[in-house]
């Protein structure tokens, strides 16, 4: 079944929908959402870099987005600039790193659009193997963290008060963004995977009650927008990983609509 | 002494040093199971700081805390909940702790909210929020409880009610409670410790012996400084006080 190269798509795609769903979460939960931006430009060094010494992308990916996120964690420490400011700063010299390396790498052929917007039809089953297993690593950390997590993003003080060490699940959290930026940057590309973690998520969020329904939600439209935007792009013959998106897009259109109408009646 | 075993916290000279100055310094203090010690004091005086290095959310920068609590719960003064988190009052409940439906419903009965169980969190009245926080805390059985201005917002028969229920929930949990309140009324009559605060430890005691006090009385001006004095005397009916009330004025 894996013979497939479509079917290798969807079984990759949804993986990556599943994890991206509690962390997509915690993002807009967070106000995170430039943050994901952030470490998905400096992915682009952390491919580039792998390009350049041949190493596995997704480790050096990882690696990247891991240490532009201590280093802001840091910068935060010893700068009064703001955060966005500092956000700005690191993505943009990563990303300009990463393109002034790239200039170097005459002998390779780069596909740079693959870079940035991924090429989820060119995956293979040793892809499809990272991703779970990667993923079902994330899931499970951040099973363990949850609790910890979700108080701190609700009240900083209140969790480290009562005990649920935010600081040490903070930081685990920022690896973990970490890694899924670094799982699917082949397949989604640098520029899109925030999108991936963000819109499903507001989906979710139009239509939920209670933080666990807003997490499976989110987990649900996140895999209906991949299933979805594989088929729309083998269809109408699209760029596979846009068309996800748009498929999201639509997707969170059609659920202002419950919110309208709620309005409505309470008029 | 046998008071030591009862002994929760006690902070031994401490201070908190932000942007080149000192927001408290010199804080010494102990926190006794079963005994509440309120904090006063002008806005800006360090009285959230002090509580935040007694919850080890800040570190003191100098001086020594010993913490013997197991578990503490904290009623924060502000807690802002961005609309993008889908929040009932059940799920807030459980923030921090494993509990079920029944312990949370048996809490907020205390307080007075067990019908906004299943309400979302951001159409709660400021009163109402307040209710749930201190309903929160308390549900978590803690051995030292910190509430910042617990009933700011909540109207005057219930902040009695809740004055009241802090001052139980203090004996029936035997446990410590460190308390910040303007409430200067409630703060003489039920509390065991008054430490009044302006950047330092001003004067601190029972509240029979603060009101004396005459950096006290400086801090608080002569006019509710007298309020308090007449209170207790309507109280205790002392004739002792009686002079000393006339000698304030």
């Amino acid at each position: 079944m894996f013979d497939d190269f479509f079917t290798r798509a969807l079984i990759a795609g949804i993986g990556i929908a599943i994890i991206a769903g509690p962390l997509g979460c915690l993002v807009i939960w967070r106000r995170l959402s430039y943050f994901g931006d952030t470490l998905s430009h400096s992915a682009l060094l952390g491919v580039t870099l792998a390009y350049s010494f041949s190493f596995n992308i997704t480790f050096s990916v990882f690696i990247i987005s891991a240490v532009v996120a201590l280093l802001l964690i840091n910068l935060q420490k010893r700068t009064k600039l703001a955060g966005d400011s500092l956000l700005g700063l690191l993505a943009h010299s990563t990303l300009a790193i990463g393109l002034v390396l790239i200039g170097f790498l005459t002998s390779i052929r780069f596909d740079l659009m693959g870079l940035l917007f991924g090429d989820i039809l060119a995956v293979d089953v040793e892809d499809i193997t990272i991703v779970y297993l990667g993923g079902a690593t994330i899931l499970l950390i951040l099973y363990f963290i949850w609790k910890s997590l979700f108080s701190a993003t609700v009240n900083y003080d209140l969790s480290a008060a009562e005990g649920m060490r935010p600081e040490v699940s903070n930081f685990i959290f920022t690896l973990l963004l970490a890694g899924v930026i670094a799982l699917s940057i082949k397949m989604i590309g640098a520029l899109l995977i925030t999108g991936l973690l963000l819109i499903p998520a507001a989906i979710a969020r139009n239509i939920s009650s209670s933080p666990r329904q807003m997490v499976i939600s989110a987990t649900l439209a996140g895999v209906v927008s991949v299933i979805a935007g594989l088929f729309v792009s083998l269809e109408i013959n699209t760029s596979s990983g846009p068309s996800i998106i748009v498929v999201a897009l639509l997707l969170f259109i059609i659920s202002l609509i419950p919110l309208e109408i709620k309005g409505q009646l309470q008029k | 002494m046998a008071e030591n075993n009862n002994l929760l916290v006690k902070l031994d000279n401490c201070g908190v040093y932000k942007s080149s100055k000192w927001i408290v310094r010199g804080i010494s203090l102990e926190i006794h199971k079963g005994k509440i010690v309120t904090l006063i004091g002008p806005n800006g005086s360090g009285k959230t700081t002090s509580a935040k290095m007694i919850l080890k959310i800040l570190k003191s920068d100098e001086g020594q805390i010993k913490n013997f609590a197991s578990k503490m719960a904290y009623v924060p003064q502000k807690i802002n909940i961005d609309w993008t988190m889908p929040l009932r009052v059940v799920d807030f409940m459980k923030l921090t702790s494993h509990i079920n439906n029944l312990e949370i419903v048996d809490a907020l009965k205390l307080t007075g909210v067990d019908n906004l169980l299943y309400n979302d969190i951001h159409n709660l009245s400021g009163g109402e929020f307040q209710r749930v926080l201190i309903a929160r805390a308390i549900a978590k059985k803690p051995d030292l409880l910190v509430l910042d201005e617990p009933v700011q917002g909540v109207d005057f028969n219930g902040e009695i009610a809740l004055y009241n229920l802090i001052k139980k929930i203090c004996s029936t949990l035997n446990c410590g409670i460190l308390l910040i309140s303007h409430d200067l009324h409630f703060v003489m009559s039920a509390t065991d410790h008054v430490i009044c605060l302006n950047g330092h430890i001003c004067c601190s005691g029972t509240p029979r012996s603060i009101v004396k006090n005459s950096a006290y009385i400086e801090l608080f001006g002569e006019h509710n400084a007298t309020t308090l004095s007449l209170y207790q005397h309507d109280h205790d009916h002392s004739h002792e006080t009686d002079g000393r009330v006339t000698n304030n004025v």
